[in-house]
């Protein structure tokens, strides 16, 4: 631990940045909706690690980044959110579009570069896109997305429509001119967005003491007059209260909230990522709270869920992710002729040349 | 037919289309109580209110970023940049946001969104408010370009750049916002397509946009007194260029100066050098020429700005030049 770390509040160290495990049933859930979390970490999970595979095979290029370790803060926290409402991610957004509702094999053919991807291939694993799930990418510029999200706020609130948008960004963004930016035109103008910060301690390989004169990351949200928490992000079911209390809120027209989610990336940064920035121990001291294995014992403990019941939900989670890959492989490529398709709105989604007539 | 200028013809132009479409809004700095840096929105925000008409903090990556979710929310936003040079705190939100979109999310999404700025040199405000990087922007696949240099495209380009489903830059040189002259009372939307001959000529043709519209006009009434006819096409959109009716007025003329206040390393005028090589060089009875700024940013003091912009007596010696006559 340097000496700069030790004076850091409350993030001090690698031992007191890992949080400390809820105490089991102190939030009452169904066992159907326990389960249902369960399920959808899993897939998420599974997901990721196919990928990993699939990247080490050729099938997938370019940049791959992997959510593992994190599944907790993106099932915790579209559990508040409806249909209508919006949802801007980074570059490591598998997890956000799963958690949306994006289909799977849709996104395992984006990864592909498949034609039939949700994004038709074109984006790849850092732009995801999905207009029937209002998933505004997947933007791989870090911070990028926020002055898109207050915009979506901005209109939402201009047509009087109750919706919230979900803006998902790490650490890294919370160093970026545009998080500021938006924070203050957003807490300003009183915008229905949920600032979502999903804090893994690092930007890239750039500790988040190496980065930020305020560790605190809700003190800065807190300087924009907005409500803001630290949460347990290993913890679904911590994530999911802490989102629907400050989405409810969003919701009722009190102007946008920020959430830093404590969290930590199990996996390298990328594919190409020699993690020469951290010591391996740290990674297995975090991995004690992995997000799915303490869920699973807490399902257990509760009378949830059993051997069996969680044997069958690994196999189905299992069989769709194959289905995916199938999906994928028998995908086709976008015709080279429609290379420059989309650049611009194609005439037929042109108004027919009304000017003139006025 | 009354008498208007091109500020009044924009602030009609934005009167017009927050009348007409209760999707259009104006944010940017200062556009609601101080009226618009150039006064273009003056009274806008007594009219409409502060709903419509939005001063936003200086924080421009955010504002035009949020002019891109207003967009994807259903909206119509206009975003007034101040000038050019700050729109480069918003090249994030432009380059790798608008224009990508459609096409990154395979045709999901459009942009219809609107960005206003003023561009260019001459009123003495030096490096950090006077240059021109429009071309610079043409340079961008995803975003259309536009540069209205009279009342009627200053008074009409704005509300067929709202009907444009994905985003429009309008850049207006803001040596323009005092030009005086009369306009049809029924004056309304034009196209943004095509290039426009605004004098029509048969010795060789004077390619230009925007601010040194009023130069290169200038310039050919010079050449027309010495016997040469030359032909002036204003491009108005800098992307799509209108090729079609530059490689009509070459074939027509086999003689081109291109007339730009951009710089000409790797600029909107070499672009439309080269494309004449490519497509007219059999064409051509003459080297090409570019009248451009100086290869400085913009200084201060007047003399030094005037020699460092393109002036109409360089326009008319690159002609003499280009037809074989030397002044």
């Amino acid at each position: 631990m340097t000496e700069a770390a030790a004076n850091v509040q409350p993030i001090a160290s690698t031992e007191t940045a890992v949080p400390k495990p809820d105490t089991p049933g102190r939030l009452e859930i169904s066992r159907e909706h326990g389960l249902r979390l369960l399920h959808e970490m899993l897939r998420i999970r599974r997901f990721e690690e196919k990928c990993a595979e699939l990247y080490s095979a050729g099938k997938i290029r370019g940049f791959l980044h992997l959510y593992i370790g994190e599944e907790a803060v993106a099932v915790g926290a579209m559990q508040a959110l409806g249909r209508e409402d919006a949802v801007v991610a980074t570059y490591r957004e598998h997890g956000h579009a799963l958690a949306r509702g994006v289909a799977v094999d849709r996104l395992m053919a984006e990864m592909y570069g498949k034609h039939q991807g949700c994004s038709r291939g074109r984006g790849g694993s850092m732009h995801v896109f999905d207009a029937q799930a209002r998933f505004y990418g997947g933007n791989a510029i870090v911070g990028g997305g926020l002055p898109i999200a207050v915009g979506l706020a901005l209109a939402d609130k201009m047509q009087q429509r109750p919706r919230v948008t979900a803006c998902f960004f790490g650490d890294g963004a919370v160093a970026e001119g545009e998080f500021h930016e938006s924070l203050n035109l957003a807490s300003l103008w009183k915008l229905p967005v949920l600032f979502l910060c999903e804090n893994n301690l690092y930007a890239m390989g750039t500790r988040l003491e190496r980065a930020q004169s305020q560790t605190d990351l809700a003190a800065k949200a807190r300087s924009y007059l907005m409500p803001a928490e630290p949460v347990d992000g290993m913890d679904v079911l911590a994530v999911e209260a802490a989102t629907k209390r400050a989405a409810d809120a969003v919701r009722r027209g009190e102007g946008p909230a920020f959430l830093e989610f404590r969290t930590y990336r199990f996996r390298a940064h990328s594919m190409f990522d020699a993690e020469l920035y951290r010591d391996k121990s740290e990674v297995e001291i975090w991995k004690q709270r992995d997000p799915i294995t303490t869920f699973t014992s807490q399902l257990k403990e509760r009378g949830m869920a059993t051997d069996g019941i969680l044997y069958a939900l690994n196999m189905s989670v299992a069989d769709e992710i194959d289905v995916a890959v199938q999906f994928a492989e028998a995908g086709t490529w976008e015709p080279v002729d429609d290379l420059l398709k989309d650049v611009y709105t194609p005439a037929e989604g042109r108004p027919s040349g009304s000017y003139g007539a006025a | 037919m009354g008498t208007t200028t091109y500020r009044e013809a924009v602030r009609t132009a934005l009167t017009e289309a927050l009348v007409k479409d209760p999707r259009v809004f104006l944010m940017g700095e200062d556009v609601g109580k101080y009226g618009g840096s150039y006064a273009v929105s003056k009274g806008l925000l007594a009219e409409f209110g502060p709903e419509r008409i939005r001063d936003t903090p200086l924080s421009e990556s955010t504002f035009v970023g949020a002019g891109i979710g207003a967009a994807l929310g259903g909206m119509r936003p206009i975003v007034e940049v101040m000038t050019v040079n700050f729109s480069l705190l918003a090249l994030d939100q432009i380059v790798n946001n608008a224009a990508t979109i459609r096409h990154m999310s395979g045709g999901q999404f459009s942009i219809p969104l609107v960005i206003r700025m003023a561009t260019g040199a001459g009123r003495q405000l030096a490096a950090q408010h006077a240059h021109s990087l429009e071309g610079w922007y043409a340079h961008i696949p995803g975003i259309r370009i536009v540069a209205p240099a009279t009342l009627e495209d200053a008074r009409g380009m704005l509300w067929t750049a709202l009907e444009d489903p994905d985003p429009v830059l309008i850049f207006e040189h803001q040596t323009l916002y005092n030009m005086e002259g009369p306009l049809a009372d029924e004056a309304g939307a034009v196209d943004i397509d095509h290039a426009a001959i605004r004098r029509p000529g048969k010795d060789l043709s004077l390619i230009t946009y925007g601010g040194t519209l009023g130069k290169t006009l200038q310039a050919a009434e010079t050449l027309a007194s010495e016997g040469i006819d030359a032909e002036v096409i204003d491009l108005r959109t800098l992307r799509p260029l209108d090729m079609a009716t530059i490689l009509d007025s070459v074939k027509k003329t086999h003689r081109a100066v291109i007339v730009d206040e951009g710089w000409k390393s790797g600029s909107l005028s070499a672009e439309i050098v080269a494309r004449l090589v490519e497509h007219a060089f059999y064409e051509l009875d003459a080297p090409l020429a570019r009248v451009c700024s100086a290869e400085v940013p913009i200084p201060y003091p007047k003399h030094l700005e005037d020699a460092a912009l393109p002036q109409p007596p360089a326009i008319v010696a690159a002609a003499r030049e280009v037809v074989g006559r030397r002044g």
